[in-house]
C-alpha cells in the first residue's frame, strides 16, 4: 500500500519534534528513518502508526485519510525494540493474539488462526517452538515472535522501531539479512527506525535522513552516501572530513594556499570542504594540493589509518591508506581529495541553529563519553 | 562420597550467620508458639476434641469467619485494583495525599476503627440511618462484619499491586493496540493475567488479616451466638471461662484451615512464576 506524510507537524509542550514532514512511499517499499537520537525518527513512526497524535498535517494511507484513526482502526504491525511480547502467553497464542480478539464477525475460526500462527512461525524460521514461552527464548528467538505477531494481522504497512536495537551484533547483522528476505516474500510496504547507519543503508530501499526534526535527505544508499545534500548528512553517514576553506572565483583556498580543487558553482567567501578518508589520491611533489604531518597511524581490518595534521596543528583529518603504505610519524603527505564537496557558510546556519533542547542534551552525552 | 550440596560455594560471606539468625529468629517468634499451641490441644481427649470443632457454635462461627474475610478480600481485590489503577496512571492534585490516605487502616488502632464504623453504620448513625427505612440493616449483622473487614484488608491489594502496575511496560499495551485490540480487551487478556500474581498476594494478605481481626469487628458484629460471632471471639469466651484447651483447639482448626488456603495461594504463585518467568 501507498503511503504519504503530508507536512506532519508534532510539538510536545512547545518544542518542536517533527517540522513539516513531507514523504511519499511507494507500495512495497523498504524504507529506514536514520537519524541521530533526537531527531524524531520514532515520533514520525508512532505518529504513522496512531501511537501518538499530530499537531498538524495528514497521514494518507493509499486514499484514505489516517490521521484522525484510531490506532486499533489503521491496521498496522509494529515491532518495538524490546519485543513486548505478552509474556503469559506461548510463542502460538502470541501470534495469534490479533487475529483472536477480532469481533466474531471478523474473527477467522479457530483451527483457522492456528494454520496461520503455524505457518508464520516457520516463516521466521522458529518451528517446533510454538509452545514455548517468550522467557524461555533468546532475544533474537523473541524480536522474530514479534515480527510473526505483526505480520499476522495482514497490516496494510509494517512498522519497526529500532528493531534489532537490543540484540549484539552478530545476531544483528543476521537477523538484517533475515528481514529483507522476508520483505522480498511479503511484500508488505514497511518503514524501520535505527540509528545504525551500516544496518539502513544495506537494508532500506530508501534513506530517509533526518535531523532535528526534519528531513535532510531522501535517497537510495549510493544517494545518501556518494552525494551527500548537506553537511550534517555528510559527517553523519559515513567517516568525513572537514576543513574550513575559503572559495575565491571558484578556486579553494586553505588558508593562504590554493588546494587545487575548482568549484565554478560555489558562492565566493568561507566555505567547509567535506572528503572521505578513503577518498583521496596520493600526490608526489605538491603543486596545488592538501598535505599534512602524520600524527599516528593505526591499523584497522585491511587498512591504515593515518591522522594527519594541517596547516600548522590546527586541523586533524583523517585518511586511509593501503596497508604497504610506510607512513611513519612526523612524516610529510600529500593528497588530494579524489571525490569532495564545498558547503559554503552561509547554507550552514540553517542546520546547526535551530533550538532543539533534545540535541543539545546528545551532544553533552558524548562528551561525557568521551 | 557425594554429599548433597546444602549450601552453594559463594564469594559473599555471611550466609553461615544470617541463616542461623533466621532459624533462630523464626524459632522464637513463629514456631514455638504455634507448636505449643497445638501441643496444648492434646490435653483434651479425642471425644471432646471432636465435640468442640464439630459443634453448631463452632461451626457457624467457623464459616461466619472464613466466608465473611474471603468476600471481604475479594471486594478488596476489585477496590484495590482500582485504586492502585487510579494512583498510577493518573497525574491529580492530592494525589500524594490519596496515597498515603491508603495507609490509614494500617495505623488506626482497630478498635478505634470498629467504634467508629458502628457509629456511622449503626441504625441512628449518619449512613445506617440512610438505609434503615428499607429493613436493610448493617450494623451489628453479617453486613456489617463485612464492612469492617473490608475497611481493614484495604491497603494490602493496593500495596501489593501498585509497583507492578507501576513497572508495567507501556508498549506492552501499545503492542496490543496495534494488534487491534480494544482497551477493555488490552485490561483483560493483557494486563490483568500479569498482574494476577501481585493480585494474589494482596488476596492472600488481606484474606489472612481479615479471618485474624478481632478489634474492629467486635463492636460493629453484635456478637450473637450462630448468627454474627467471628471465631476469634469465640477463642476469647473460651479464654474468659478458663478453658485453655479448648480455645487451643479452636485456635488450632483455625490455623490449619488459613494455613491450608495460604499454602494454595502460594503454590498457584509458584506455578505461575515457573511458567511465565521474567520478560
Amino acid at each position: 500500500m501507498e503511503l504519504a506524510l503530508k507536512n506532519v507537524t508534532k510539538s510536545f509542550d512547545g518544542f518542536t519534534a517533527l517540522n513539516g514532514i513531507s514523504l511519499d512511499i511507494r507500495p512495497g517499499e523498504l524504507i529506514a528513518l536514520l537519524g541521530p537520537s533526537g531527531s524524531g525518527k520514532t515520533t514520525l513512526l508512532r505518529l504513522i502508526a496512531g501511537l501518538d497524535f499530530l499537531s498538524s498535517g495528514q497521514i494518507l494511507f493509499g486514499d484514505e485519510d489516517a490521521s484522525a484513526k484510531s490506532v486499533q482502526e489503521r491496521n498496522v504491525g509494529f515491532v518495538f525494540q524490546h519485543y513486548a511480547l505478552f509474556r503469559h502467553m506461548t510463542v502460538l497464542e502470541n501470534i495469534g493474539f490479533g487475529l483472536k480478539i477480532r469481533p466474531a464477525r471478523t474473527r477467522p475460526p479457530k483451527s483457522e488462526i492456528r494454520r496461520r500462527a503455524l505457518e508464520l512461525l516457520e516463516l521466521v524460521q522458529l518451528s517446533g517452538l510454538e509452545n514455548r514461552y517468550p522467557s524461555q527464548l533468546s532475544g533474537g528467538q523473541r524480536q522474530r515472535v514479534a515480527l510473526a505477531r505483526a505480520l499476522c494481522i495482514e497490516p496494510r504497512v509494517l512498522l519497526l522501531d529500532e528493531p534489532f536495537g537490543a540484540l549484539d551484533a552478530q545476531v544483528r547483522r543476521e537477523l538484517r539479512r533475515w528481514l529483507r528476505e522476508i520483505h522480498d516474500a511479503t511484500g508488505h510496504t514497511s518503514i524501520f527506525v535505527t540509528h545504525d547507519q551500516e544496518e539502513a543503508l544495506e537494508l532500506a530501499d530508501r534513506v530517509v535522513v533526518m535531523s532535528q526534526g526534519r528531513i535532510e535527505q531522501v535517497g537510495t544508499a549510493d544517494e545518501v552516501y556518494d552525494t551527500p545534500n548537506s553537511p550534517f548528512v555528510y559527517s553523519f553517514i559515513g567517516d568525513s572530513n572537514s576543513l574550513p576553506v575559503r572559495v575565491d572565483n571558484g578556486q579553494i583556498w586553505l588558508q593562504d594556499r590554493t588546494i587545487g580543487l575548482t568549484d565554478p558553482t560555489a558562492p565566493n567567501g568561507p566555505a567547509t570542504l567535506f572528503f572521505r578518508p578513503h577518498d583521496i589520491e596520493l600526490v608526489e611533489g605538491c603543486g596545488g594540493c592538501l598535505a599534512g604531518t602524520v600524527v599516528t597511524s593505526r591499523r584497522v581490518a585491511g587498512t591504515k589509518h593515518v591522522e594527519l595534521e594541517i596547516g600548522g596543528a590546527q586541523h586533524r583529518i583523517e585518511v586511509e591508506l593501503p596497508i604497504e603504505h610506510p607512513a611513519a610519524t612526523k612524516s610529510r603527505l600529500a593528497f588530494r581529495p579524489k571525490r569532495w564537496k564545498v558547503f559554503s557558510a552561509q547554507e550552514q546556519p540553517v542546520y546547526h541553529t535551530s533550538p532543539a533542547p533534545v540535541p543539545a542534551q546528545s551532544v553533552l552525552l558524548q562528551r561525557a563519553a568521551v | 562420597m557425594k554429599r548433597v550440596a546444602f549450601r552453594q560455594p559463594s564469594v559473599i560471606p555471611g550466609f553461615r550467620l544470617t541463616f542461623s539468625f533466621t532459624i533462630f529468629y523464626l524459632f522464637i517468634i513463629v514456631l514455638i508458639p504455634i507448636a505449643g499451641l497445638y501441643f496444648r490441644t492434646f490435653d483434651l481427649d479425642w471425644n471432646s476434641f471432636v465435640s468442640i470443632v464439630t459443634g453448631p457454635r463452632f461451626i457457624a462461627a467457623l464459616r461466619l469467619s472464613f466466608v465473611t474475610s474471603a468476600v471481604a478480600a475479594l471486594f478488596n481485590v476489585v477496590i484495590g485494583l482500582l485504586i492502585a489503577w487510579v494512583l498510577v496512571r493518573y497525574e491529580f492534585p492530592g494525589r500524594k495525599v490519596m496515597d498515603a490516605i491508603i495507609d490509614l487502616p494500617f495505623a488506626l488502632p482497630t478498635a478505634v476503627a470498629g467504634i467508629a464504623l458502628t457509629a456511622i453504620y449503626a441504625p441512628n448513625g449518619i449512613i445506617g440511618s440512610l438505609f434503615d427505612p428499607f429493613g436493610i440493616r448493617i450494623a451489628y449483622t453479617s453486613l456489617g462484619i463485612w464492612i469492617a473487614l473490608v475497611f481493614i484488608g484495604l491497603p494490602f491489594v493496593v500495596r501489593s499491586v501498585q509497583p507492578v502496575l507501576q513497572d508495567f511496560n507501556r508498549e506492552i499495551e501499545e503492542a496490543a493496540a496495534t494488534l487491534g485490540a480494544r482497551r477493555i480487551q488490552t485490561i483483560t487478556r493483557v494486563m490483568l493475567p500479569t498482574l494476577l500474581p501481585s493480585i494474589l498476594t494482596g488476596f492472600a494478605m488481606a484474606f489472612a488479616r481479615a479471618v485474624g481481626e478481632y478489634g474492629s469487628v467486635i463492636f460493629i458484629a453484635g456478637n450473637i451466638p450462630r448468627q454474627t460471632e467471628i471465631l476469634p471471639l469465640l477463642i476469647v469466651f473460651r479464654l474468659e471461662e478458663f478453658n485453655y484447651p479448648a480455645a487451643a483447639a479452636i485456635a488450632a482448626v483455625m490455623l490449619t484451615v488459613s494455613f491450608l488456603i495460604l499454602l494454595a495461594i502460594n503454590l498457584i504463585q509458584v506455578w505461575s512464576q515457573r511458567r511465565f518467568g521474567l520478560v
